[in-house]
């Protein structure tokens, strides 16, 4: 028997683009895993409160504002000072190209685009999640 | 029917059926009392006689980036390129009430819009530009009375008076908690802010659009058309009930009410839509408000294109898509447009990007031939059927959201959010079941890279936004600001209209941040209820 996978769906920065972010949210929730969502604003400081808190094997982060070169990485380095070594990281959004690799040596696993499928999604986020 | 289909059922976009063919048998068309005129009540054909023959739709291209100097350039460029008005697009923290130098600024100052935070901004960005003859729309909500001020002090500044200035605020701030979500403060302060601007700007400033009650938003958050339209006119409904609870006579403040709607990919679901509100906003306003006046009965709207539909795959498609959109705006009687720009799914448009979305309006204004003749698809079945389809429909949504209390008894039970996030998860399964086809995405792939020339910042945006955020704070009479932003507290704890209090703020070149602030500590703040 294994525990199901909590994901921590969340908003970072000051877009308020949450089309993507609630659909990940329902997606990840219909494949039976279980999902906190933050809403709207967070700042990275909360996000890792929040993934302290829940205890998340997931944290989902959605960003189109453009702010992700800045934020994401600061994310990612509050968890890991947490010691929440093992967290998934996973970013949604309009991230230029360009931008992708940097997130990538920040820790982020992998960086899901417009135009992406859910099912993509939560397939990845089954493989690569830490053993539960 | 007639012989064997493609497909077990036909549907639009938003799921709504459509029938293989339509006859009179699917009307019951009165001329007179479903149509009308163009020009005359109930508007369903057009708001004026002449529509597309006297003038074409404006063509406002959306823009704002960087600091005020680089949006400028931008308005100047596309004013050289034949656009007829302007529309400012903010950044997020201008649009949140956040001052360039706040930490929760951080990577966000001038990316997605132009940065503001004092009149020295505002003064920048209209220098040259006289604001006498362009119109200009503001993408511009919870602090939209702060921005407002500050414009008219520019054009008080250039010498033209108040009653010659024209555009619009968005200023519709219930769509902010059912979609588009850059509310600030809950919803009865923001109300009266709203209203302050009603009877502020039908007093000083006639010729301005205080709201654009909008569903480009909704929309865009993955509702269907009809919902869209439901949501868009019932907020309508709702401003104008507090206006007349204000005690302002409706035919003082409605003639100033405008719409913003969404162009998406079905081409005559939208058409529908568009005749559907111009008749059920003239219907209720004259018999439900008594509006005396027909310029109170007219919907005149704005439509921007789907940023939505648009794809990060194969992003030249996006022209075509946008074109389609286009026509059906103005099949629908737009009266301006904006059409996105092809790489808007990945950046914002770069300067080629734009001229392309401008020219396809010009092509279509000039050489389509589509604007010769007024509602051409007047009369059509299908068109008419469709029409009173989504007519039904929105009345449908009226009744839920009046038993749940009205608009703000529903969006604090979050009845129009869960909506919205039900259609749009619909859609998604939709496209990834291929039930619902996007070109590039779930068919008629390609494997190619992507080779466009996106915008790029210049690296000292920030610091430059910043520094002459500094130097305002510097330069400015320090007393004069704090005793304008005391008067303006005392005054939003009363209930006298905040306007004149805000302009007079405004000009001492108090920023956006700390009128924003001011408001905060009288009115408290909104959280969002993260329904999905």
């Amino acid at each position: 028997m294994t525990r199901t996978i909590k994901v921590l769906v969340t908003k970072i920065g000051l877009d308020s683009h949450d089309r993507g972010a609630k659909i990940i949210a329902r997606a990840y929730r219909d494949a039976g895993m279980e999902v906190v969502y933050t809403g709207l604003r967070q700042t990275p400081e909360q996000v890792m409160q929040a993934a302290l808190e829940e205890d998340v094997d997931v944290v989902a982060i959605s960003i189109l504002s453009g702010a992700h070169s800045i934020l994401v990485p600061r994310v990612v380095k509050l968890l890991r000072d947490e010691g929440l070594d093992d967290v998934l990281v996973l970013v949604g959004g309009v991230i230029p190209e360009d931008d992708i690799p940097e997130l990538k040596e920040a820790g982020v696993k992998e960086v899901f685009g417009t135009g992406s499928n859910t099912d993509e999604i939560i397939a990845f986020t089954r493989q690569n999640v830490r053993r539960v | 029917m007639a012989g064997k289909e493609r497909k077990d059922t036909f549907y639009t976009v938003s799921y709504e059926p459509i029938k293989d063919l339509y006859t009179p048998e699917d009307l019951d068309l009165d001329y007179g009392r479903d149509l009308g005129n163009p020009g005359e009540y109930p508007y369903t054909r057009g708001v004026y006689p002449n529509m597309y023959r006297g003038r074409v739709w404006t063509m406002r291209q959306f823009a704002g980036f960087g600091t005020a100097e680089e949006s400028n350039q931008r308005y100047k460029y596309l004013l050289e390129n034949g656009q007829t008005g302007l529309s400012v697009a903010f950044d997020f923290p201008t649009l949140l009430g956040y001052d360039s130098d706040h930490p929760r600024s951080e990577g966000e100052v001038g990316k997605l819009g132009v940065a503001i935070d004092s009149l020295a901004d505002m003064e920048m960005l209209f220098d040259g530009i006289p604001l006498g003859e362009v119109s200009t729309s503001m993408t511009i909500n919870a602090p939209a009375a702060i921005l407002w001020a500050m414009y008219l002090v520019v054009a008080e500044k250039q010498g033209v008076s108040w009653n010659r200035v024209s555009g619009t605020i968005q200023n519709d701030i219930l769509k902010e908690y059912i979609a588009q979500n850059t509310y600030v403060f809950p919803p009865e302060p923001s109300m009266r802010l709203i209203v302050d601007t009603f009877e502020f700007g039908s007093k000083y400033v006639p010729k301005w659009n205080t709201i654009s009650i909008s569903g480009y938003h909704i929309r865009e958050a993955g509702s269907t058309a009809a919902q869209e339209l439901a949501f868009t006119l019932s907020n309508g409904f709702a401003y104008v009930e507090a206006g007349i609870e204000r005690g302002l006579d409706v035919d003082d403040f409605a003639p100033r009410l405008s719409f913003f709607f969404n162009a998406h990919n079905d081409f005559f679901e939208e058409v529908a839509k568009y005749r559907a509100a111009r008749r059920i906003w003239a219907k209720t306003m004259k018999e439900k408000y008594g509006a005396k006046d027909p310029t109170s009965m007219l919907l005149r709207f704005h439509t921007q294109t789907a940023g939505c539909s648009l794809t990060a795959q194969q992003p030249e498609n996006n022209i075509v898509r946008t074109t389609i959109q286009a026509l059906a705006a103005v099949m629908g009687g737009t009266q301006s447009l904006h059409t996105n720009s092809m790489d808007e799914a990945l950046a914002l448009p770069s300067e080629k990007a734009v001229r392309i979305a401008l020219r396809t309006q010009q092509i279509i204004a000039e050489e389509s031939g589509v604007a010769n003749t007024i509602d051409p698809l007047g009369g059509s079945y299908f068109v008419e059927a469709f029409t009173n389809e989504m007519e039904k429909k929105a009345w449908e949504y009226f009744k839920r959201i009046e038993s749940l209390g009205g608009v703000l008894g529903a969006i604090g039970s979050g009845y129009q959010q869960r909506e919205i996030a039900e259609a749009s998860y619909r859609f998604q399964k939709g496209i990834q079941s291929g039930e619902q086809t996007m070109v590039g995405v779930n068919k008629y792939n390609a494997d190619e890279k992507t080779s466009i020339e996106l915008l790029k910042y210049s690296r000292d945006m920030v610091e430059r936004q910043i520094n002459r955020l500094d130097k305002v704070k510097k330069d400015r009479d320090g007393d004069l600001v704090k005793r304008c932003l005391e008067d303006l507290e005392k005054a939003a704890k009363g209930t006298e209209n905040l306007m004149p209090y805000i302009i007079d703020a405004v000009k001492a070149y108090a920023t956006v941040g700390e009128i924003m602030d001011v408001f905060k500590g009288v009115f408290g703040e909104y959280k969002d209820p993260a329904i999905f």
